[in-house]
């Protein structure tokens, strides 16, 4: 399993690492060419306009493209320095420790506490659940909101209650990194504010790959950015590439290339 | 402009030719058309219980339910087709229901889309509209004869085992229309924290798809609790004057002493043949409530 090489590189400050990544879906070409660093601890935040195949990456990074039919990845990722495409390494173990927030909220259609307790059951949680799913809730700090209705559907909560559940759920697996697709598109501004702070609080223990379409949130959120493109086929498709990867302020402030320029002052996309 | 015209009481451009009155009326035609379609369907129905109703409830009692079969009207009663029918719907469901939604679960969450699934899902849809006759015929050749050494000839086993036949598609496609209706991102949520896919199936989809599959096993059981031709088919016996004593037992069963009464000469036996039919209305409901009770107990717990 992973566990056994982590240990060695574990003091290396690079979580996951892109290599020549191209996606394809059929024999179609989604994103191709992608070389890409997340570091440790930080939040990395993937903007760029729609299809350009910013989450279709993101999907890399825990093998959820496997589920989709027809979906192919070629080129390298590494998890700390392990490839994740190994025979060796079972996609349920990686997930387990690179976790997943959805764009839409999607709790389980149970309890509060089940939403939580299921995810440490299924991976053999040894310690006490009820210890587990109150500080997953602080965590995500959503606890003072629920502690008193922990048995009632995950689905009475609002939808921004509904999202930090999931991300509560997330830490209660204990992952390493957390991947969030579009975490507060469904959300109005008070709720999206309260997951923005709440990451930069998971940000000390978790690292966070996060895909917007909110330029002010990536600018607001994140330590690093990548900005991706796509460009038309002669098909009609479009390929999704990364057009530049740097510190955010660098991607606001001073682009290196003339479209990230322009798409973060707001001329495209 | 007379705010009386049918304009709705607005000024109107002239571009646009409301016509209210006619769209009104329209919509009375419509509602009245829907409303008769739903009162002829009810008066039938209703005027079939009633008279099932006026012809059996005299010859209904206690004696009636907990009396074997005889020649003369009188003394005759039911008891042996109920408990003939009561067991095989016992079969009926211990088999359908793990077959039906074993079968549904793998096409629809664990095969790949290919030609194959979708060769066996048209195939499928079609069987569901066999004639239960047909099926009868398989289960004569099948469970009567071929596993006769299982099924010790016409017994309820074999009876049973061949309505399972019968509305094992009904069950496969109902279950597989509620998992389709689960959404997706349940499923991914499950993946996304390391679950595979069994732990997915069986603590969240197949949860929520339940009201649904439950749904559909009323609907097939209530097709085999009905159903004659089969029965006939595979050695059901007109006459038994005695309890069944297990699975392995002769039997008769409620169609088939309904049918055997009424298609003999004598007036007081049709009027058995409606008791018996409001005997098996009975059971049905009896059926029908206990699904619809589980069913709702599923839905709360979700």
């Amino acid at each position: 399993m992973i566990s056994n090489s982590v240990s060695e590189d574990i003091a290396t400050d690079i979580a996951l690492k892109a290599e020549n990544v191209s996606v394809f879906y059929g024999s179609t070409l989604a994103v191709k060419d992608v070389f890409l660093d997340i570091p440790r601890n930080q939040i990395v935040a993937f903007i760029g306009p729609s299809g350009c195949g910013k989450s279709t990456i993101l999907r890399c990074f825990n093998r959820m493209n496997d589920l989709i039919p027809g979906a192919r990845v070629e080129g390298r990722i590494t998890f700390h320095g392990r490839d994740i495409h190994d025979k060796s390494i079972d996609p349920v173990e990686l997930r387990r420790r690179v976790g997943q927030v959805f764009q839409r909220p999607n709790p389980f259609p149970k309890s509060i506490y089940e939403n939580i307790a299921f995810g440490a059951r299924i991976n053999g949680y040894q310690g006490s659940m009820d210890e587990l799913v109150e500080n997953s809730l602080r965590g995500a700090a959503l606890w003072d909101e629920v502690k008193d209705k922990l048995k009632e559907s995950g689905l009475s909560l609002s939808g921004g209650q509904q999202q930090r559940l999931c991300i509560a759920r997330a830490i209660a697996i204990q992952p390493e990194v957390i991947l969030m697709d579009e975490p507060c598109s469904a959300l109005d501004p008070i709720s999206t504010l309260k997951v923005e702070e709440l990451m930069q609080q998971l940000k000390e223990s978790y690292t966070i790959v996060i895909v917007t379409h909110n330029m002010q949130q990536a600018s607001r959120v994140s330590d690093m950015t990548a900005f991706f493109n796509a460009e038309a086929t002669e098909s009609g498709g479009k390929i999704g590439y990364l057009v530049e990867y740097d510190k955010t302020v660098n991607i606001f402030q001073n682009p290196a290339q003339k479209s990230t320029q322009e798409y973060v002052t707001g001329r495209f996309g | 402009m007379d705010v009386n015209e049918p304009t709705g009481g607005l000024e109107q451009s002239p571009e646009f030719v409301q016509d209210l009155e006619g769209r009104y009326r329209l919509d009375a035609i419509f509602e009245f058309a829907t409303w008769a379609a739903t009162a002829i369907a009810i008066g039938v129905l209703a005027w079939l219980l009633i008279s099932v109703l006026i012809d059996g409830l005299g010859t209904l009692d206690w004696q009636f339910i907990t009396s074997f079969p005889s020649r003369k009207a009188e003394r005759a009663g039911i008891l042996p087709a109920l408990q003939g029918t009561i067991l095989l719907m016992v079969v009926v469901a211990t088999f359908s229901f793990p077959l039906g939604v074993g079968a549904a679960i793998y096409l629809e969450e664990f095969a790949t889309d290919n030609w194959f699934t979708r060769v066996v899902e048209i195939l499928i849809g079609n069987l569901a509209g066999v004639p239960s006759i047909i099926y009868g015929l398989l289960g004569l050749t099948v469970f009567l004869r071929l596993f006769s050494d299982i099924t010790q000839g016409p017994t309820i086993l074999s009876g049973g085992l061949t309505l399972t036949l019968l509305i094992l598609p009904v069950v496969i496609v109902a279950t597989r229309e509620s998992l389709r209706a689960v959404p997706d991102s349940t499923r991914l949520a499950g993946f996304a924290l390391g679950a595979n896919r069994w732990q997915v199936v069986w603590s969240h989809v197949l949860p929520a798809a339940m009201p649904g599959v439950m749904t559909g096993m009323i609907l097939a059981l209530s097709r085999a609790i009905g159903d004659t031709a089969t029965l006939l088919v595979t050695g059901a016996a007109a006459f038994i004057p005695f309890s069944p004593d297990g699975f392995l037992s002769r039997y008769t069963a409620l169609p088939i002493q309904i049918y055997n009464w009424a298609s003999r000469p004598q007036a007081e036996f049709h009027n058995l043949a409606a008791s018996g039919i409001i005997v098996l209305m009975a059971v049905l409901l009896i059926m029908n409530t206990t699904a619809v009770v589980l069913r709702n107990k599923f839905q709360q717990r979700s």
